[in-house]
Parts: C-alpha cells; structure tokens; sequence
C-alpha cells in the first residue's frame, strides 16, 4: 500500500504523466516508475510555479500529498546542485521547513528520509528543535543540512544568533506547514515577523505554506509574501474533493441528559462501535473529559481491549508510548485531546468518535481527516452530543454541510508585546536601523497597518520599558550608537533573551507524582511522575481529595514545592469533578445555524425524538426565539428570581456579558447574586423581582442590553479583572519584561519575585496608557471576552427582545439551571468567601478568640 | 471634621488585637497601629525595589516607590502617630535609599517631621539609609514590645516582626483566595509586607516553623474594606 503522500493519479493523468517528464529530474520520474506510482496534478502545479520563482498557497485535505508537494521544489532543485567540491565552504540552508509541533518536524524527516534515500539524492535532512542537543546545534551553525525541520521558536533564535545573515544566505524555500493553525496565535505573528527578517536577508526567498480549508484563503496568501506592495499575495492551489466521509450523530437508545459534557450514558454504545472497528480514534475537547471517557470505557471492557489516553499533561513518555503502539496499530482506541489534531500520520484509524460538540466546523473537518488518511476512500466518523443543546448543534453542524469550513478564525493584528520580543531579539543578532526596521516589519502581513508612532514606542519600550517617568536610561537594554544604530548594551540582554524567547506561556503547573498511600515526606519520594496538573486546580483540594489524572483515581497526598504527591485510590470515586467547559468557543456560524433549526418545525424532524420533543414543550409553556431575535425568560425559583438569555454566541462572550450584566442590575437595584454562562445560554439569579422590573420598564430591557455597555461599563470591569491580570501576565512575559519563571524555584520565589498582579495594578494607576495596557487590552477584548462578537450581537438583537415573563422554569431553561452549582462563578466575589470562612469561625469559637 | 475624632471612629471599626497585652489595631492596609503608644508599625516597604529589578535588566514600572509613599502616607494622616517604627527592609538594597528620586526624599522627610521615626535594620538594608533622617536601630524594645526584622527563633512574647512577608490562603465553595495578612498567636505578630511590590509567603510553610503556637495561631487577612480574621485550622498551604 502506498503511504499517504503518494497515490496513484486519477485525474488527467496523461496530462500530469507530460508534465511530469518536463518538471521532474530524471531520478524522480524513474523513482516514480519503479514504485508504479506519478505525481498528483498539484503537486507538479506547485512544483511549476515555484520553478517559476513564485511563492504558493496549497489547500488541500488531509491525505492529499501536501508534504511531498511541498518538498518537491526542494529536492528537485537539490537534485540538480553541482557536488561540493572537497575544500569549498560549506553551503548554508537551502530550505526552511517549520511545523508548528516538535513531533511534525521528527514525523517528517522519517517520512521525507525515506524516498530521498531509495531517488538517491545528495540531501541533508536534521531537525532542530528545543530536544536538539547543544553540541549538534552548534555543529548545525558550521555545517548546516540542505532542509533543516524546525518551529518558529527556533527559528527565533536563529535570527537573534550572530551571523544570523550569512546562515541564511543561500536560502532558497521556506515550507510552513499546518500554517492554518499556526497564523491564529502568537507564535503566526512572531513567524511571520521571523519571515519579514529572513527576506530582508534573501530578497528573493520563496514561501511554500501548506494549510488546511480556510474560510479566507486570501488572508493566508498575504501573509506568505511581502506586503511591501500592500496586498500582494501568493499563488494558490486548491485541491478540493476527496470522498466525502460518512458522518452520522448517535441516535441513542438512552436518555440524552439535559446538561453536562461528559456523554457518560453513551459509553456502551460507543464500546460497541470500538469492537466492530480496527482502530478508533476519540476525540474530546478537554483533557477532563478525556479522563472520563477512558475511566468509562475500562469500566465497560469485558473484552480488555487496548485502549489508550493520550493529552498534552500526560508524562512524555508516557505519551511517547501510546504513540508508537499507535503506530503499530497495538491499540484498538485511543481517548485524545487536542494534541493529536494536527496532521500527524500514523496508525490504520478507521473510525473517529467526537465526543461533544464540534464547536467549530472546521476543527470538525480537521478531526475527522485523521480516519482513513488517504483521501480517496471516505472516512467514518460518529458525533456523540453530551447533551440536549449539543444535539442541536451537531445537527447544525452536518445539515451546513460544514466540510466548507466556513467558520476558522479571522486573522487579528500582531501582538505588540510579540513585535517588542521581535525587536529585541533583531538587536542580539545585528545592530539595526528603525526605518529599515519598520519597513520590514510592516512587510509582515499581521503588521501591514502599523503606524510609526506605536514601532517607536514599542522600540523605547524595549530600550528603557517606555515609562513616562524617564529614569531608567542608565539602565537600556538596547542603546542607540553615533550612527544612529540600535544595538545590545552588553552581552547579558542578549543571554538572557535567548532564554526566554517564545510566545508560548505555561500555565503553572505541578508534577504529580506516585506516592505510598498516606505519606507526606520527603521519605517516599521515587515515585513515578505521572504529568502535570494545574496549580490553579491542585489549589482547591484537599488531603484525602480523589480526582481523576492519568486514566486513574488518585488520592491528594499534598504538595511539597513544585510536586504533588499523590497515591492510588482504585474503586473510589472522583469526588473533585474538574470542570474544564468548552474550551473552543461555539463558532460565530454554527450558532446561527443552531438558532435557524430552533425557528424552524421542520427541521425538528430529523432530531431524535426526544430532543424534538423537548422543544415542542418549550413552544408550549414559554416560546423559541426567532432566529434573529434574543429570547429572555425570567422566572422566581427558591427564593431567586432568575433571568435565562439564550444569544447562543459561545461561553466566552456569555461570560462578558453576565459581567457587564450584572454590573447594569446592580445599579438598577435588583440586586443580583451570580450569574453563570454556557456556549448556548447565560443565567443571572438575583434577590428583586427582575422579571416585574423588566415589564415596568425599571429599567426595560432594551436599556438594559442597550450597545452602551460595552463603553463605560466594560473599562470599569477591565479595571480590576483577574483576567486582565492573566492577560498581562502573557505580555509582560512575551515582550520581556520579566523574566518567564524557573520550574522550582517558584514555592520559595514569591518572596524574592515581583508577581505580574502588582506590576499591573501599580502601572494601571500610575500610566494606564503604557503600552504594555494596550496590547493587554487588544489581547483581552479579542481572546478572553469575545468583545467583537458581543458586539455584533448586542447590534443584531437591538429592538428585537423577546421577553418572556414565566412562573417557573422553562424547559429550554433546564440545562442551564443544572450548570449552576456545578460550575465555579469566577469572578469578584472573594471578599464574600472570606466573610464566610471568617463568619465559621465567630461561630465555632465566639468572638472572644478574634479580639 | 476633627481629627482625633476620625481617628476614634477608625480605631472603633478596626479590629483591635492583643498582643502581649498591648492593644493594637490591624489596619487593613497591612500597618499596625499601637493607640496607648501612639505608636505605628509598619514593615518591607522595599522602596527602589523597581530600580533594583532595572539595574539587571528587567525594567518594571519605575512607579513602586510613589505608590508606596502614598500609602504611607495616607495612614500616617489618618493615624498621626507620634512614632513611626519602619521594620526593616525599607529599601529593596543598600543602594536603594540613594537612587530614589529627590522628589520621593522629599516626600519622605515630610512625613517623618515631628514625629520619632526608626528604621530597623533588615537584611536587605543592614546600613542607615542615606540623606535620610531617623535612627536606625538593630531592635528597638517599647513597654512589653520588641520591634525587630527578623522573628527570633526562640519564643519572645511582644516581639513585632516583618521579613516573612506573610500571607494566608483558604478555600471556600471550591475557590481558593490568597491575601496578605498579619500572622499572630497572641504573644507575637508578624506583620504583612507593605512594598508595592513585594510578594508573599504562606504562614504555613516551612519557613515559619516553631514560630507560633498553632492552635492559637490567627491570619489577620486583608481585606478590601477591612481585616477577616481566620483560624489557623482553617488555613492552606500552598
């Protein structure tokens, strides 16, 4: 069977067995032969325009041969390079390969080595990566390989390195792969600046991205080529088709349950499918969830069918482990997270399960490539919703026909903290000149539209931190020389970012490790290190907690600096739930497909019967919302009066709102309690009567989610948001500020370390203008509030409340109300906490003790 | 309005602790303020400890000193306290009371007018502070208190100590909350650190071990309108 990258042609193939011979050096068309096997149409399309000195675009779906075509311009050209000659310098890089995983870059220099050994041809692959040795790094600098596999973190480093120019100056290609996922984050725009640098360096580099569907290719063209002429874009190939998969959502015997995210009453039926298939892959959207469906599965194994768990805080070789038997088609089923999404190859998957809800369609499209990599066969996959909501939207999701991938992100304006982090690292490999370097980074498509004022702030930020009290001049990192050159003021600024470079913040997380039952010490120390867990978590249990990790039931012994020790507690149950939510968003375009099929009877017969049902009820004791209409009920229960909105907007802009919110309540007077938010609804409970305060207008609705809001009241939130402080943090980590933290040294360090918290608090007092605030908010409103998208909500609904004044519950109602309680309310309230435990204690023991 | 009223209405809202059998308030601001005495305590001002950061190369914003002097300042108007006992660790190193800005100096002297100022000894400040007026002492011993940086290792019933940086967690509803906080068990008290950039230290770890008698022990937690008071039984490492 021939691996992925190389399939017989079916299309036009005497047209492409032409072009072929034309295009190919000799050795590839007899390689090509002897495999009885030719070249796909696109792959030879992209290998002629790069021949033709163009930079490309190639979309194609999984399986389609992306890699091979992508190297191909490569290793043709590599082919026909005259031998060096004994004596003659050493040729720099001829091609820049970056993934965005360490595990790609490996995963291609196996599937590259292969058929560069068996053509025969004089190439040189290596990977360099955070794994790369030193020593091999630096024999790498002397001696560079014709393709070296990298990310863009090292590629970072590179351009900080002395005699960054010369390394670089026989560069032909640069090949950016997964650049879908890549060009959304942090790192795209830190790339994407690297990139500017290398073409200031070889003006006539050529780019080669390869990327899955996209809702705008046009941007990802832009971002390939230098946007000196605004605008320019690369060449594009679309390779469209492959068998559609098969695609279908469990139609279960068992009650869907109303809220939740587990799919925990699916589990047999999902056992089943994994017997009748060879290998299935599971999908879930967090690592909790994986937790459970794997402790579920085990539960149901009679057969003791190898079924793996496989997440990014799972021990390295652990993960190491599943992945190879993977390879080896040893597993039958493997529960993942996100980890396994990008287009690694391996194993015979036959089914893929997606348990929860899609969120997004083309992380959907994306998933289900893994089944059957080869593009000419369909693959199977099946959609298991964890609850009633999710039915909906699964059900949106294949009635949209999502496979257009209608809903990837937009692209947003580079990071300034990731341009100052640039800035610096530019000074450790060179002196520079500001104009020059504005104008090659505004070639860099994320920051095409930045204006000269904020790149010279940004360069006196990283100078002397930009404060608008100018007294650390003595102390600049980079200084301006006579002629008007910005360099390192000395050799330490340059060590010291070369060991922070990146854009990747880790959240901070504790080892676990085994311990005896029981013990606390240093004595049992030994024990195996399972992963890593987050502080924020392991804060809130308690000695004798049990929580899931690792596929086990594990019991909290306690934590001794940067470990958790923790012993097993087989057959108890986890008491401590770890609520992870949904961690991607509902996408802007599935939400309004979801709200369609809610307006709409019709579509309800495709619905289990059970959901169906569920709705018509609703139409029954309260109404569904139109489709462009925002439907808000309120009802007392207990002792509460509630207000339920369903905007179906995603958890995150939900989550804004129920802020800003309960703010405009509390002036109001009707003095709210909490509020809670799903990806479909938000829930505020409060102590007044809201729903007769809406009906006398008190205030009226229409006052209340008035497009105001999100002026005045959203910048008194921003104020002093713990979550403006997390952003910071990521800032002032990125741009360099302060230093990324050193594993263990953490515990004892909060003494000696300045936390980010009060850096915040004291610049926000004193210049709330700084630099640093602005990228903190552009950050926030973007990535953690959703501001834009509550904005065109707020807009759409204006006039269109539909307001639905009830004495209890409605049934589209249930599942949020089941989320209160379960969830935690993160948010301002931790002075109410602290009266409670101060109030227990006046308790117990009377005040006297206190006085 | 009267003065020595609003201080009375301050003290009456405070929670008033014993130590030692001196009655002192904790203020929520993290200072404490001794009424018989008319005394004020406070510790780890760590001034110029931005600058201190700078000189290695991580420019924080250079605005710790003014926030800190501000504060200060504000309580010294509310108190009017007729000594100012500084624990030590005023400035983040030896060089910080040198660096600060003349504006700061000035600032600083201002309040120090009139009233007995002391600057004990810490480890990041061993030396008198430079063009600054005030005697710096290595403990200073007032009726039953002794004022010191560093909390002895041996029981001192009245002893006042900073250094640690205390601070106190619990965990209530699943949410976990972390603040500064006064540390005390009736015969001594460790107080918060005041700096705007000083960090802490939890009560429980190991660096406080043998300094309380536990089943006594309070953490004066600071709160945003006042102090919350919480049992030792109650309280997190971590």
């Amino acid at each position: 069977m021939p691996p992925r990258y190389l399939l017989r042609v079916t299309e036009q193939p005497r047209l492409a067995e032409q072009n072929a011979a034309v295009l190919l050096p000799e050795p590839f068309v007899k390689w090509f032969g002897e495999k009885g096997w030719s070249p796909r149409a696109h792959q030879l399309e992209l290998l002629a325009k790069a021949q033709a000195g163009q930079s490309v675009l190639l979309i194609a779906p999984t399986g389609a041969g992306k890699t091979l075509a992508g190297f191909l311009p490569s290793l043709t050209e590599l082919a026909n390079r005259p031998k060096r000659k004994p004596g003659q310098a050493h040729r720099g890089i001829h091609t820049l390969y970056i993934s965005p995983l360490k595990a790609l870059a490996v995963d291609i220099e196996r599937n590259l080595g292969k058929p560069v050994e068996e053509i025969g041809l004089p190439v040189t692959i290596e990977t360099r990566t955070g794994d790369t040795p030193s020593h091999k790094r630096q024999r790498q600098k002397l001696a560079p390989p014709d393709i070296l596999l990298t990310t863009p973190e090292q590629l970072a480093l590179l351009i900080a390195s002395n005699g960054a120019k010369r390394f670089f100056e026989d560069l032909r290609y640069v090949v950016l792969d997964e650049l879908h996922s890549l060009v959304t984050s942090k790192r795209g725009h830190l790339l994407a600046l690297g990139l500017a640098r290398l073409r200031a360096f070889v003006p006539d580099l050529q780019t080669i991205g390869l990327s899955a569907t996209v809702a705008q290719p046009d941007e990802l063209r832009r971002w390939l080529v230098s946007q000196a002429s605004p605008g320019a874009m690369s060449e594009l190939i679309v390779v469209t088709g492959g068998a559609k998969p098969e695609i279908s959502i469990l139609d279960s015997e068992e009650r869907v349950p109303w809220a939740g995210h587990s799919a925990r009453y699916a589990t047999p039926e999902i056992y089943r499918e994994i017997k009748r298939h060879k290998t299935t892959l599971l999908f879930v959207n967090t690592r909790s969830q994986a937790e459970l469906l794997f402790q579920e599965l085990w539960r149901v194994n009679e057969d003791t069918l190898p079924i793996a768990l496989h997440h990014g805080s799972l021990d390295v070789a652990q993960r190491r482990r599943v992945e190879k038997a993977m390879g080896e088609n040893a597993l039958r089923a493997i529960v993942a997270t996100s980890t396994l999404d990008l287009g690694i190859d391996w194993g015979d998957v036959d089914l893929v399960v997606h348990v929860g809800a899609p969120k997004g369609a083309s992380r959907l499209a994306q998933r289900i490539g893994r089944a059957n990599h080869r593009m000419d066969e369909p693959s199977k996959a099946i959609l298991i919703p964890a609850n009633r909501f999710e039915v909906l939207e699964c059900r949106a999701a294949l009635d949209a026909n999502y496979l257009g991938a209608q809903d990837t992100p937009p692209l947003v304006n580079g990071g300034l903290d990731v341009l100052a982090q640039h800035v610096l690292g530019c000074a450790c490999g060179a002196p520079f000149h500001a104009d020059a370097l504005f104008d090659e980074v505004r070639t860099a498509a994320p920051y095409a539209s930045l204006d000269r004022p904020t790149f010279d702030r940004v360069i006196d930020f990283v100078a002397t931190g930009g404060y608008a009290l100018r007294n650390y001049e003595r102390y600049a990192r980079i200084r301006q020389t006579r002629e008007g050159l910005w360099r390192v003021s000395n050799p330490a600024v340059a060590q010291q970012y070369r060991l922070n470079v990146g854009t990747i913040i880790e959240v901070p997380a504790l080892n676990v490790r085994y311990v005896q039952a029981g013990s606390r010490g240093a004595a049992s120390r030994g024990g195996r290190v399972l992963g890593k867990i987050e502080e924020a978590f392991l804060e809130t249990l308690t000695h004798g907690d049990t929580f899931m990790f690792a596929g086990k039931i594990l019991r909290f012994e306690g934590i001794r600096e940067n470990e958790c020790f923790v012993s097993n507690a087989p057959g108890s149950d986890a008491k401590v739930p770890y609520y992870g939510g949904g961690k991607f968003p509902l996408s802007t375009y599935l939400a309004e497909q979801v709200r369609a099929m809610l307006d709409d009877p019709q579509r309800w017969k495709k619905l289990p019967e059970q959901v169906a049902d569920w709705l018509r009820f609703q139409a029954d004791k309260s109404v569904l919302p139109k489709r462009d209409d925002l439907l808000i009920e309120t009802f007392p229960r207990g002792n509460r009066y509630y207000l339920v909105a369903y905007p179906f907007e995603g958890r995150l802009a939900h989550q804004t709102l129920g802020m800003l919110l309960t703010r405009r309540l509390d002036r109001a007077g009707a003095k709210p309690v909490g509020f809670v938010a799903t990806d479909y609804a938000l829930a505020i409970w409060s102590l007044a009567d809201m729903g007769w305060m809406f009906k006398n207008r008190k205030p009226s609705l229409a006052t209340l989610f008035d497009q105001d809001m999100l002026g005045d009241d959203l910048e008194a939130w921003f104020a002093d948001s713990w979550l403006l402080k997390r952003t910071f943090r990521n800032c002032a980590l990125i741009s360099g500020l302060i230093e990324k933290r050193h594993p263990g040294k953490e515990k004892s360090g909060r003494q000696v370390t300045v936390s980010t918290d009060l850096i915040y608090d004291v610049l926000r007092s004193h210049e709330p203008d700084h630099i640093l605030l602005q990228a903190t908010r552009t950050d926030a409103a973007t990535g953690l509030l959703d501001v834009s998208r509550l904005a065109e909500m707020l807009s759409r609904i204006s006039g269109r409340i539909m307001h639905k004044n009830l004495e209890q519950i409605s049934p589209l109602a249930v599942p949020i109300m089941l989320e209160i309680g379960k969830m935690p309310v993160n948010g301002e309230a931790d002075e109410t906490l602290l009266m409670d435990a101060a109030t227990l204690v006046e308790e117990a023991m009377g005040p006297e003790m206190i006085d | 309005m009267n003065l020595s009223l609003s201080r009375a209405t301050l003290i009456a809202e405070a929670d008033l602790v014993g130590i030692a059998g001196e009655r002192a308030v904790c203020d929520r601001r993290g200072v404490l303020y001794f009424p018989d005495l008319r005394l004020l305590a406070v510790s780890d001002l760590h001034l110029e400890k931005g600058s201190s950061f700078a000189r290695r190369g991580a420019l924080i914003p250079p605005y710790d000193t003014g926030a800190t002097l501000l504060r200060l300042q504000s309580v010294i108007a509310d108190y009017q306290p007729r000594i100012v006992v500084s624990l030590g660790d005023s400035f983040h190193d030896g060089g910080g009371a040198e660096r600060m800005h003349s504006s700061f100096r000035e600032r600083l002297k201002a309040m120090m007018a009139g009233r007995d100022w002391f600057w004990v000894a810490g480890n990041h400040d061993p030396e008198a502070p430079a063009d600054l007026p005030g005697e710096t002492v290595r403990e200073l011993a007032v009726g039953s208190l002794l004022f010191r940086h560093e909390p002895s290792k041996l029981r001192v019933e009245g002893e006042i100590s900073g250094h640690l940086h205390p601070c106190a967690r619990i965990v209530q509803r699943g949410r976990s909350v972390r603040r500064r906080c006064f540390a005390g068990d009736g015969g001594r008290m460790i107080m918060p650190a005041f700096g705007a950039y000083t960090g802490s230290l939890n009560v429980l770890d190991r660096a406080y071990a043998g300094l309380f008698r536990l089943e006594t022990l309070v953490a004066y937690m600071l709160g945003a309108e006042r102090i919350f008071a919480i049992s030792g039984s109650m309280l997190r490492p971590g």
